[in-house]
């Protein structure tokens, strides 16, 4: 039982980053641009988190840098795809391996350029982003544990899809931003702003992708930097929004369903047989692609990806 | 509406020029529209109608020329300001998002509050009452028929107070029962005071709903005349620039055998209903069989199952007795049954946009060479002639056909149908979106094919043009058979009717 | 109404579309977009106080500097040209095969089955089998995806990026297991390849240059002249049309992602048995998503694909150097490749569009 209890717990933790990934993603498919670039913009947003974090030992700061590190990521794809009709898919792949060699030289120039022989986070910063005890709540046997001992990120991520889960279904500019993903055209007969919201969404949806680069980089690294942090989350996240069904509340189950594969691999029974670890490693990824593929099979009209997804708009086009 | 604007026009256009590339769609245009009447933009396809009014609802922006609403200068950039002049435009291809419903179509953009769904739906509820519309504010778009969805987009113009309504071919998607409808509308908009510009290329509503008539031509503004003192032979004179006799051609051919015999085909759709049922019909050589129907009765997979690119539930498709169905694309081309199918996208079945006329020519035809490598020259000379033979307008024949025009793309693809000799052609739109010069020139070619002793089902929205060219008319209805009638002896009424799902049995003479 | 009414001005930037620019034209603009890239790295490279010219320098003589750094410029180029040269089969037929890292892996792995188990076959059959197994654990590696594409429409791009992360794990599956060199001690790694299942070095370099080069020649003939190629065309611009010239969709999108991932599994193959000599988990390192970059860059022409990959080789070498002399890392070449490649998908826009700013008027002359 308490074995169980640790595995939620961990599958919780190592949800978080994609949840923040898959966030972003959904808010740049409403806007009809698939941003493959979800790796690049996390990395990014993992440098940028850890280094201010590194720098001023604030917390708050830290994710305002990751924050800002994905939004540049997004800004970049933007002004491609949204103002020079790029394409999205060879935009977004740049901007995934462009972002992780950015993060990855600026970590190692930084390191360089230390005196250490590791860059270590601070320890007041490593003290706030630790798990934080709800006074009263987190005492209650098994469900303090299991709901009231997480650090800040976690309910940070649970609170900003809620958050999205309102913007996109009960507001007028969800309404709007909807109709963008699925009928540029007509929302801009409607007299919406379709190129300003789509820049403001997807720059928005960049941003919350760095913010789970932050945790990879902070959190997962135990406070010490490592290159390559994201280590192909990204990639899932972009995967996790079709098993989501472009839903941010599901996205939350979704998440932490693949983090549970993650870590399946530390608390798996041992049993008679053995499993090789590199099972285990490429789980999340198998399972990934046969979600792929079940959810092709049975397609729906609604619950899918929004209609205009992948195709630039220009207003003039005959 | 007060007295001011009595006085003033409603929309003053002054020299107003637009260019897409190299090409100019609209040359230096003046044109006026007061408030309580009903303007006709009159024009053929590809005369410059859309894009002039595209720039008054935001779409385009003018590249010269001044735009007044209301005696009033200004600048339109973008569909928003036009709502904020009272401009709204119904869109030939309809500007509906597809999973929303109704209502939230109709809100869509506007600037007010959040309105709980039942004040929002008594507030449509009052506007389509005054107008006599009719709505579901709940449905969504998808589950919408064409004239459903027109009422949706008339509500939003209303719904934002446009003053100045502008329709792009209206009329194009409904039936005549359905047109008389919206005319009926339209007068009572105008009896409250709004001006209203319709587009159309057709004569006869023209002379029933307008005021006055402006005609464009070849991007130009050649007149404006009132409705009364015209007929619509001047009009079509000032459309098409010199004398025309609209008669299509309708050649008799005497000796006629079954080519084609279609035995109670069924199709299904993804969602297990079904697309064709039970339809029945024999195509005769040296026939044109015209098929009608409201857009989305069943024509694509009519056509597409007797091509063989769709799977068919029950039913038959016997040619010359054998039956086609089961069989590949490719062995139903070497039966000698062509295809030329014209979606909406002119491109995006029969021909490669990127590739010029060359590499199109092979398409059918380049697995006929043996061995591994592909062989240019035979497509190539074949090429050379059919420009010469259809004057076909294009730099040279290796030129991407996406950069040739609407009619002569439709050459390159109905060329290379005909050079492939076949004996049953299955043509869907030729003449969408084709001017009046060439839409003839595609008659021709068909007649050609018919005196020939080609079958041609020939599938077509323009009911007087199904009229005049086809021998018999097939009307579909979701995907029923709703009777086959004698082009000679019927009425654009009662296709009308069968369009909507009445039957009309034993009229097929066919036997 | 009419208070309501506001006058608006004209918007400050708007686009239109122009009439095709011509080849040169764009030529040029590439050029343009070339240097500007370059000009944008500069500034980078200035921001980490470093003299932008100094260091374009050092990767220009990096890259060429002695015969040693011109046969390892080379040595980097083999593996870039081939998988670019496989990515660009996928990509005509619009089939993100974001998979070439997978589909090297795999290949590396099944020849390495070879190399290790059977290094005492002749040498040239041992070569020629290594190769053989290289093409169809690329292939296959590719076929899953496109059946999947074929048979349901699975979108490609996700299913053959994680395909790129099995295959990784299934390298150190066998490092850590059956293929675990007994000889090596502290970290697991797979045994070197004896010699007699090495690539043999023509003009010093390993000749897989030689087959990237007749590699370059194959797929220009096949996409240009043959009806294969043809009906890869035909399809990556529309299905449906391809359907109704009758040609066999499923069947060409299967067969060309087998050649697609088989030539990305002969670089598998070409990379461990002539540069690493051995099965490395590093062996695809990352050169499958540049050769997208490349391929990209070059405009799927094959031609061009040699030039871009050897541009980006001299970039990953000169790269090197410059972490041997100033201690900057390597991740700098693909920052660099990055921004090139941003560049050049803004620059595109200029080809059939261009900006009109206001009071700027609008007719082109």
């Amino acid at each position: 039982m308490n074995m169980f209890l640790n595995f939620l717990i961990a599958a919780v933790f190592a949800g978080t980053p994609l949840l923040f990934g898959t966030l972003g993603e959904i808010m740049s498919e409403k806007a009809g641009h698939l941003n493959l670039g979800v790796e690049g913009m996390m990395a990014m947003g993992a440098c940028a988190g850890f280094m201010a974090g590194l720098l001023t030992d604030s917390f708050i700061v830290a994710l305002i840098a990751a924050f800002a590190a994905g939004m540049l990521g997004a800004l970049i794809y933007a002004v491609l795809t949204v103002t020079f009709m790029a394409d999205q898919n060879v935009t977004g792949l740049t901007l995934a391996i462009f972002g992780t060699g950015l993060s990855n030289f600026i970590g190692e120039y930084m390191l360089v350029n230390s005196t250490s022989s590791s860059l270590k986070l601070p320890e007041k910063i490593t003290a706030t982003i630790s798990n934080i005890n709800i006074p009263g709540l987190s005492s209650i046997p098994v469900v303090g544990q299991l709901f009231f001992q997480y650090n800040p990120f976690v309910y940070l991520g649970i609170l900003v899809a809620i958050l999205c889960g309102i913007y996109l279904n009960h507001t007028k500019m969800g309404l709007n931003l909807r109709a963008i993903g699925e009928n540029p055209a007509a929302a801009d007969a409607a007299g919406i702003k379709v190129t300003k919201i789509k820049y403001i969404n997807i720059l928005l949806g960049g941003g919350i992708c760095g913010i789970g680069g932050a945790y990879s980089s902070m959190i997962i690294c135990g406070g010490v930097w490592m290159s390559n942090s994201v280590n192909g989350l990204g990639w899932i996240a972009v995967a996790l929004v079709i098993f989501a069904s472009w839903s941010p509340t599901k996205a939350i189950f979704g998440s932490f369903i693949f983090g549970a594969f993650n870590i399946l691999k530390y608390y798996f029974p041992k049993t008679w047989i053995t499993i090789p670890s590199a099972f285990y490693d490429m789980l999340p990824f198998i399972i990934t692609a046969l979600v792929l593929v079940i959810t092709s099979i049975r397609k729906s009209k609604e619950n899918s990806q929004p209609a205009s997804c992948g195709v630039n708009y220009f207003r003039e086009e005959r | 509406m007060s007295k001011s604007n009595e006085t003033k026009y409603a929309i003053e256009l002054k020299g107003i020029t637009k260019t897409f590339g190299s090409v100019v769609a609209n040359n230096n245009i003046n044109l006026t529209i007061k408030y309580g009447e009903i303007l006709a933009l009159l024009g053929e396809n590809g005369s410059g109608k859309t894009t002039l009014m595209n720039m008054l609802s935001g779409i385009y922006y003018p590249d010269n020329g001044t735009i007044s609403v209301a005696g009033e200068e200004v600048a339109i950039s973008s569909p928003t300001e036009a709502i904020d002049f009272g401009i709204g435009m119904i869109h030939q291809h309809f500007k509906l998002v597809e999973v929303l419903n109704a209502m939230d179509n109709i809100v869509l953009g506007t600037k007010e509050k959040y309105l709980k769904p039942k004040e929002l739906k008594d507030k449509i509820q009052n506007i389509s009452s005054k107008f006599g519309l009719e709505v579901e504010p709940e449905k969504k778009i998808y589950n919408m028929s064409v004239s459903e969805k027109q009422t949706v987009e008339i509500l939003k113009v209303l719904y934002r107070g446009a003053q100045i309504l502008i329709l792009d071919e209206p009329t194009a998607v409904l039936t005549p029962q359905e047109i008389e409808k919206l005319f009926a509308i339209l007068r009572k908009m105008k009896e409250q005071g709004s001006a209203i510009i319709i587009i159309t290329h057709k004569l006869n509503e023209v002379m029933a709903i307008s005021d006055r008539v402006s005609i464009l031509r070849k991007g130009e503004l050649i007149d404006t005349v009132a409705t009364k003192e015209t007929n619509e032979k001047q009009l079509t004179e000032l459309m098409v620039g010199r004398p025309v006799s609209l008669k299509i051609e309708r050649p008799e051919i005497e000796k006629k055998h079954t080519v084609l015999n279609v035995v109670d085909l069924s199709v299904m759709n993804d969602d297990g209903t079904y697309a064709l049922r039970n339809v029945n019909f024999k195509l005769k050589s040296g026939e044109i069989l015209g098929v009608a129907g409201i857009a989305g009765s069943g024509q694509k997979e009519l056509c597409e199952s007797i091509a063989g690119l769709m799977k068919v539930k029950e039913g038959a498709v016997l040619c010359n007795k054998e039956n086609i169905i089961g069989k590949t694309p490719d062995e139903i081309i070497n039966l000698g049954i062509s295809m030329s199918f014209v979606p909406e996208d002119r491109l995006g079945m029969g021909l490669v946009g990127s590739m010029g006329m060359v590499e199109n020519m092979m398409l059918k035809s380049y697995k006929n060479n043996k061995g591994f490598f592909i062989d240019k020259k035979p497509s190539r000379k074949l090429s050379e002639e059919l420009k010469k033979k259809l004057e076909i307008v294009t730099p040279n024949v290796e030129t991407p056909v996406r950069m040739m025009s609407g009619g002569n793309v439709q050459k390159v693809l109905l060329g290379r149908e005909i050079e492939s000799n076949p004996n049953v052609l299955i043509t869907a739109y030729p003449v969408r979106g084709l001017d009046i010069n060439s839409s003839y020139v595609i008659y021709d070619l068909l007649n050609e094919q018919k005196k020939k002793g080609v079958a041609i089902l020939f599938i077509g929205e323009d009911l007087d043009v199904l009229l005049e060219l086809s021998d018999r008319i097939m009307v579909l209805c979701h995907g029923e058979v709703k009777g086959i009638v004698d082009a000679k002896s019927t009425s654009k009424e009662e296709i009308g009717l069968m369009m909507t799902g009445k039957s009309m049995e034993g009229v097929d003479q066919d036997e | 109404m009419s208070e309501k009414m506001k006058r608006t001005k004209e918007p400050l930037i708007r686009t239109v579309k122009i009439a095709e620019r011509s080849k040169r034209e764009t030529m040029k603009l590439r050029v343009i977009a070339f240097a500007m890239a370059l000009l944008a790295g500069g500034l980078f490279i200035l921001l980490i106080g470093f003299s932008p010219i100094e260091l374009y320098g050092t990767i220009i003589s990096g890259a060429f500097r002695s015969k040693m750094a011109i046969q390892a410029t080379v040595k980097f180029m083999i593996p870039l040209l081939i998988s670019s040269l496989g990515v660009t089969l996928a990509f005509k037929m619009r089939f993100w095969n974001i998979g070439a890292e997978g589909q090297i892996i795999m290949g590396a792995i099944c020849s390495s089955y070879f190399a290790l188990f059977h290094s005492d076959w002749p040498h040239a059959l041992l070569l020629a089998a290594m190769f053989a197994a290289g093409f169809v654990g690329g292939g296959l590696w590719g076929l899953l995806p496109a059946y999947f594409k074929s048979k349901f429409e699975t979108n490609e791009t996700l299913f053959t990026l994680m395909l790129n992360y099995i295959a990784l794990h299934i390298i150190s599956f066998l490092r850590d297991g059956p293929w675990k060199d007994p000889g090596s001690s502290g970290f697991p790694k797979i045994a070197r390849f004896e010699a007699n299942a090495q690539i043999d070095k023509v003009l010093g370099v390993q000749f897989g240059w030689i087959i990237a080069i007749l590699l370059v020649i194959v797929v220009y003939v096949y996409l240009k002249y043959t009806k294969h190629g043809y009906e890869i065309s035909v399809v990556g611009e529309s299905q449906s049309t391809a359907k109704y010239a009758g040609m066999n969709v499923k069947k060409i999108i299967l067969r060309t992602m087998i050649l697609s991932g088989g030539i990305a599994g002969i670089t598998g193959m070409i990379q461990s048995a002539g540069s690493d000599m051995t099965l490395a988990s590093s062996v695809a390192g990352g050169v499958g998503f540049t050769a997208i970059i490349v391929a990209w860059l070059a405009n799927l022409n094959p031609v061009s694909i040699l030039w871009v990959s050897f541009l980006f080789s001299v970039l990953e070498k000169g790269s090197s150097v410059m972490q041997s002399t100033y201690g900057i890392s390597t991740y700098s070449a693909a920052v660099l490749q990055g921004i090139i490649l941003f560049f050049i998908l803004g620059c595109e826009f200029f080809i059939r569009y261009r900006f009109i700013v206001r009071g700027k008027g609008g007719v082109r002359q």
